[in-house]
């Protein structure tokens, strides 16, 4: 099929299954996954500006249908995604300065990838050792009184101690999220997390769900489930901002992302049903190996020198 | 919140639906190929080079508008073919 707006070539079965994988992923685990979509397209000849906006573009439409199924079931605490979104819109800003920064210096490249490289493994040992340490101690607690199916949704953290503290500090304004099951929490905290996804996201490109679905959970306090549905509704926002910016710089082919997005829209529904299915330890221990083929990708580009 | 786990029957019920949803959707898909990219192309390519803004503009409407609809129809599609149950 021709893409005349790229001037490319591409087959619509490959776009639907990438946009299929990316839509599961993206509905099960609340992420937009660039780290696939980016080399996938680049992989058929995309040139690199056109995989970055498209990839947005379609991000947008996955996440709407991912946020739509998870809002049905409950999933998306509405007033915390949308005072992340203002956070996200900076931070992202500010890591869009820091890349020109580096590029004026000369070595954007080098540490960049150096710095992903350690985020991505730091985020993946921490979740095995705490959603491994969650579950050995339920498997204690519990041996026998166990109902198969009745372990979805709930939610427990070896690491809950520590939430609970960053949710004691009292720093004004201090707001609730009913939804999210946060009694008070300072909005400082909430506008920081978002800030260093945002960050991240300008940083190191994509949406960044990778680190914000985990601060979610950690420093935020919100169940996995919900951390997964409100990233994918506060993705809307910001990859809508991104998408935006990208077309008037004419990176974005949109009727690619249209076609990609085909697949995505039935990925994502089977992904977020597929959440009621989980605990939210068992999803945290299963996102491990997203952070880590991030990882491998960057290594990948630093070792040979192709960008993927 | 705990849900009760479903059985082998509404299982295989499950899987049922889904491969006739997804046939059903191929088809439809297939059809939305040809027929509104077909169209759209050509007025899209023309915003892109002209008038990059309204392009943006559109590009924001086309994905969101195709989401919503898309989400509509495995919504409406599912209900069908299990009678009722979205999930």
């Amino acid at each position: 099929m021709f893409f005349p707006i790229s001037i490319s070539t591409i087959n619509p079965i490959y776009l639907v299954a990438i946009g299929f994988l990316i839509g599961v992923l993206g509905g099960f685990f609340g992420v937009g996954g660039s780290f696939i979509a980016g080399p996938a397209l680049r992989a058929v000849g995309l040139e690199w500006n056109f995989a970055v906006g498209t990839d947005l573009a379609h991000i947008v439409g996955k996440s709407v249908v991912a946020a739509k199924r998870h809002r049905a079931l409950g999933n998306v605490d509405l007033k915390l995604g949308l005072i992340m979104a203002i956070g996200t819109m900076g931070g992202a800003e500010v890591g869009a300065q820091l890349i020109q920064m580096l590029k004026r210096a000369g070595n954007v490249n080098f540490v960049v990838s150096i710095v992903s490289i350690v985020i991505y493994f730091s985020i993946s040992t921490f979740m095995i050792w705490e959603a491994w340490r969650t579950l050995q101690y339920q498997k204690k607690r519990r041996p026998r009184t166990k109902v198969p199916g009745t372990a979805a949704k709930q939610d427990e953290s070896s690491f809950s101690h520590r939430t609970q503290a960053i949710q004691r500090l009292k720093l004004w304004p201090m707001i609730s999220l009913p939804a999210s099951g946060v009694k008070a929490i300072s909005l400082w905290v909430i506008i920081l997390v978002s800030f260093v996804g945002g960050l991240f996201s300008g940083f190191l490109g994509g949406g960044a769900g990778y680190i914000r679905m985990p601060m979610l959970v950690y420093v935020l306090g919100i169940p996995t489930h919900l951390a997964v549905g409100t990233d994918l509704f506060e993705i809307i926002i910001s990859a809508s901002y991104g998408t935006f910016s990208h077309a008037i710089k004419g990176n974005v082919d949109i009727l690619i992302a249209l076609v990609m997005h085909t697949g995505a829209a039935i990925g994502a529904q089977i992904g977020a049903i597929s959440t009621q299915y989980f605990a939210g330890p068992k999803i945290r221990l299963a996102f491990v190996p997203l952070p880590l083929i991030g990882a491998a990708i960057v290594i990948y580009t630093l070792v040979t020198g192709h960008k993927l | 919140m705990a849900r009760v786990a479903p059985t082998k029957k509404e299982k295989t019920n499950t899987l049922r639906a889904f491969v006739v949803e997804l046939a059903v959707y191929a088809v439809f898909v297939t059809g939305y190929f040809f027929l509104v990219l077909h169209y759209l192309s050509g007025w899209l390519q023309n915003l892109h080079l002209y008038h990059v803004k309204i392009y943006a503009f559109a590009t924001i409407v086309l994905i969101i508008g195709q989401a919503v609809f898309l989400e509509s129809v495995t919504t409406w599609l599912l209900r069908l073919l299990r009678g009722g149950r979205s999930e």
